[in-house]
């Protein structure tokens, strides 16, 4: 690869990298069928084919939130409205409100959930507009994030004080996962049996779901904003620090009292985090705008994109959702976007 | 010694100038900020605001970046009892902030019952918005008729002013010279360091109220009670019917109505020449320009039929609270770092919860530099201001302003970190 002696160069793909020019900040990303599409935050989105579509999903408002599972992209924003764009072009309102959008998410079998100040709401993916309504639950405080189980209706709904499982189409009482302070992001182990939130303070905590058994994971510098699990779901990828930190869960007792594995130390924290739907690797986004692909079995780095046009906000693989979400099968499972909060975006082809 | 020396993390991120300052409104039921507030918005001066408010339909102005919060309090897994954020700030500020460009500054209007402190901690504890964001100043708008029963019966109005950079009495039309000189005196004797307007319906030059840089470390200049800054012209409308004298200069043997002497020992040794809201008939004949160091012997306090010691400053009373007070120290020879860290910091860690805020100017041994620090309740924050100006004195100044602050123990324990 290089006839330097001492330490070789990072091996790079960069020159494989077909550059965007989304115009705006990138917020979040994923596919829509093959179609790479960049969620921007002045409410567009921006269909990246090779001939580019926008689609202005939320006109004169700004994108909070965004979910995106390999044929339905949902969008939230501060004009209060939940919008749901499909592969061919089409965005259709399925809520307006008053208040902003906070959080939305993408379950099994055509379900979907956003929430708007303590009200969630959650429908099957079914409901016409105008007939029926989602159900709703008010959570003890605003929700931090949304996520729904790997299989069957049940979305989990973090907030301060813990995380709630809530089954949007039954009667029972929501199971309540305490643990003090305030939890914003959660997802669940895509073999269902943990949900793990990251919280205001640096740190994640995990909850076993039979049992509510509790595990804090920290140790990190700054709050993790961005989580992934790995491609066989035995490891949470986590940024938050300034290497990629990765913790075990193929275990009964998940992390509790493991170390977790630790990679490719950057200059700057890492911002964003996807591992490849069906190979064990991980893309890795930092704040000064670095891209690394990272070979989980044995730490071998390859560069994708150099630092600059600030903070990694978006990355995801073709087959797996924006961020949470496991549609497998859909698109090329080794095409890699990415967008940064300066708007800078990228499609990487291996 | 670290150039700063945080108990709660903080990171700054970006330079001062480059992060949206925020101004945050308190103020008792029917005070006047929302009129404050409306002002703010509907005057022309070029800014434009997102504001962050409690309750929609308030507000008169057409603003499409008014946004609602819900005043969710969190406190912090950091160890640190005190230390609670505004979570609904944070989400709200990261969705404003989505909106680059389109606004210059942020208000936060919060509600009557608010506490400031987990507003301002949210600035200093997060590092998300403080990497963004900086926060201006807090500003309280208190109601000259109602605030004086307001503080006995409603510990929300008591703290709101105690936290204050900036007070607006307002409403000072509705009240006879007596009574506002009443509810002044309660204010001073709350929070001397607050700058203090009297206002009708707000009406006040915004730039007295925005860009204070009050928690900015580099603006600390002084640590001074506020009336012997210059201040008050305060806001004079037409018929405002306030007959006494502004910017009257006064001389020694000034034969102060309250008899006492302010002689040698307050130290009247510097101009400020500043105007200042005397009540009627202060007849004070001296320099308001001057130190004025409160111990237990300084004599130039009194007490009330209710037995609440009073000091007068040439016809500006303060009333002492009985719950909040506030201690000011001044050291004249040089501190030992190794002993003022530790000192500061164990005392905010043990009593940061009845500390509202600090402020410290501080001249250490063989060190050039001027070392300035602010605190809310236990988080600190400081750093190496500028050097040490050739003829200015040389001292290390704290102020405290807090609920039943022990000053014997404070007094020794700062009296303890002078240099061998």
């Amino acid at each position: 690869m290089t006839a330097n002696p001492g330490t070789p160069p990072t091996p790079s793909v960069a020159d494989r990298v077909r550059h965007l020019t989304p115009g705006d900040t990138v917020t979040a990303c994923g596919f829509l069928g093959e179609t790479p599409v960049l969620v921007l935050a002045e409410g567009g989105i921006l269909f990246a084919s090779t001939d580019e579509r926008r689609v202005a999903a939320h006109p004169g408002g700004v994108i909070l939130c965004a979910a995106c599972d390999g044929s339905r992209l949902l969008t939230g924003g501060d004009d209060g409205r939940v919008v749901e764009t499909t592969a061919d072009g089409t965005a259709r309102e399925v809520f307006s409100g008053k208040a902003w959008i906070d959080t939305v998410a993408l379950g099994p079998a055509g379900a979907r959930a956003w929430s708007a100040g303590k009200t969630v709401h959650a429908d099957t993916g079914k409901i016409e507009p105008g007939k029926g309504a989602p159900k709703t639950f008010a959570a003890p405080s605003t929700p931090g994030g949304l996520a729904f189980a790997p299989k069957g209706v049940r979305l989990a709904v973090s907030h301060y004080g813990g995380v709630t499982l809530w089954f949007p189409n039954a009667a029972t009482k929501p199971d309540v996962l305490d643990w003090k302070g305030s939890h914003l992001p959660v997802t669940w182990s895509p073999d269902g049996r943990f949900v793990v939130t990251a919280m205001h303070e640096p740190q994640l905590h995990g909850w076993r779901v039979a049992d509510g058994a509790n595990m804090r994971m920290s140790g990190y510098p700054g709050r993790v904003r961005s989580m992934s699990w790995t491609a066989t779901g035995n490891g949470l990828a986590t940024g938050g620090a300034t290497a990629l930190i990765v913790w075990p869960f193929a275990a009964k007792d998940g992390p509790m009292g493991r170390e977790p594995a630790i990679f490719a130390a950057g200059s700057s924290r890492i911002a964003a985090v996807a591992c490849h739907p069906t190979t064990e690797i991980a893309a890795i986004g930092f704040e000064d705008g670095l891209i690394l692909l990272i070979r989980l079995s044995d730490g071998a780095e390859i560069l994708v994109r150099p630092p600059g046009a600030g903070p990694v906000s978006a990355l995801a693989w073709a087959g797996k959702g924006a961020a949470k979400g496991a549609a497998k099968g859909a698109g090329n499972a080794s095409t890699l976007l990415y967008g940064t909060e300066d708007g800078a975006a990228g499609i990487l082809t291996l | 010694m670290p150039a700063s020396s945080p108990i709660c993390p903080r990171f700054l991120e970006a330079p001062m100038s480059d992060k949206v300052p925020v101004t945050v409104l308190t103020g008792y039921l029917g005070a006047g900020k929302t009129t404050l507030l409306n002002r703010i918005l509907s005057e022309p001066h070029g800014q434009k605001f997102a504001v962050i408010v409690n309750e929609f339909g308030e507000i008169g102005i057409d603003n499409d970046l008014v946004v609602g919060a819900d005043e969710e309090v969190f406190e912090m897994n950091n160890g640190c009892i005190c230390c609670t954020v505004r979570g609904d700030l944070i989400r709200v500020i990261d969705g404003l902030l989505r909106r680059k460009g389109r606004f210059d500054a942020i208000l936060i209007e919060t509600t009557g019952l608010a506490d400031p402190a987990p507003v301002a901690q949210t600035f200093f504890v997060d590092d998300i918005v403080s990497a963004k964001t900086r926060l201006d100043a807090v500003v309280t708008v208190a109601d000259a008729k109602w605030l004086s029963a307001r503080l006995k019966d409603a510990p929300e109005a008591k703290n709101q002013i105690a936290f204050a950079d900036v007070v607006l009495l307002n409403k000072t039309d509705l009240v006879s010279p007596d009574e506002l000189a009443e509810v002044e005196a309660r204010i001073r004797g709350l929070n001397p360091y607050a700058t203090l307007h009297l206002t009708q319906r707000c009406a006040i030059p915004l730039d007295r109220v925005l860009g204070r840089g009050a928690f900015d470390l580099d603006r600390i200049l002084t640590l001074e009670p506020g009336f012997l800054e210059a201040e008050e012209e305060h806001a004079h409308g037409e018929g405002c019917g306030c007959d006494h004298d502004h910017a009257h200069d006064h001389g020694e043997g000034c034969g102060c109505k309250n008899g006492q002497d302010h002689g040698q020992d307050h130290g009247h040794d510097q101009d400020h020449g500043h105007d200042h809201a005397h009540g009627e008939g202060c007849g004070c004949k001296h320099d308001h320009a001057h130190h004025h160091e409160h111990g237990k012997d300084c004599g130039c306090s009194e007490r009330d039929e209710a037995g609440r010691i009073i000091h007068r400053h040439g016809g500006l009373k303060h009333i002492h609270d009985e719950e909040i007070d506030s201690v000011a120290l001044e050291l004249e020879a040089p501190l030992d770092p190794e002993k003022f860290f530790p000192w500061i910091q164990n005392l905010v860690a043990v009593d940061g919860p009845s500390i509202l805020r600090s402020k410290g100017i501080l001249s250490f041994k063989d060190d050039p530099d001027r070392f300035v620090f602010q605190g809310v309740h236990m988080i600190l924050d400081g750093t190496h201001q500028r050097p040490w100006n050739d003829g200015e004195r040389r001292t290390s100044r704290l102020v405290f302003i807090g609920r039943k602050l022990d000053r014997a123990k404070i007094e020794s324990g700062f009296s303890a970190c002078v240099a061998a």
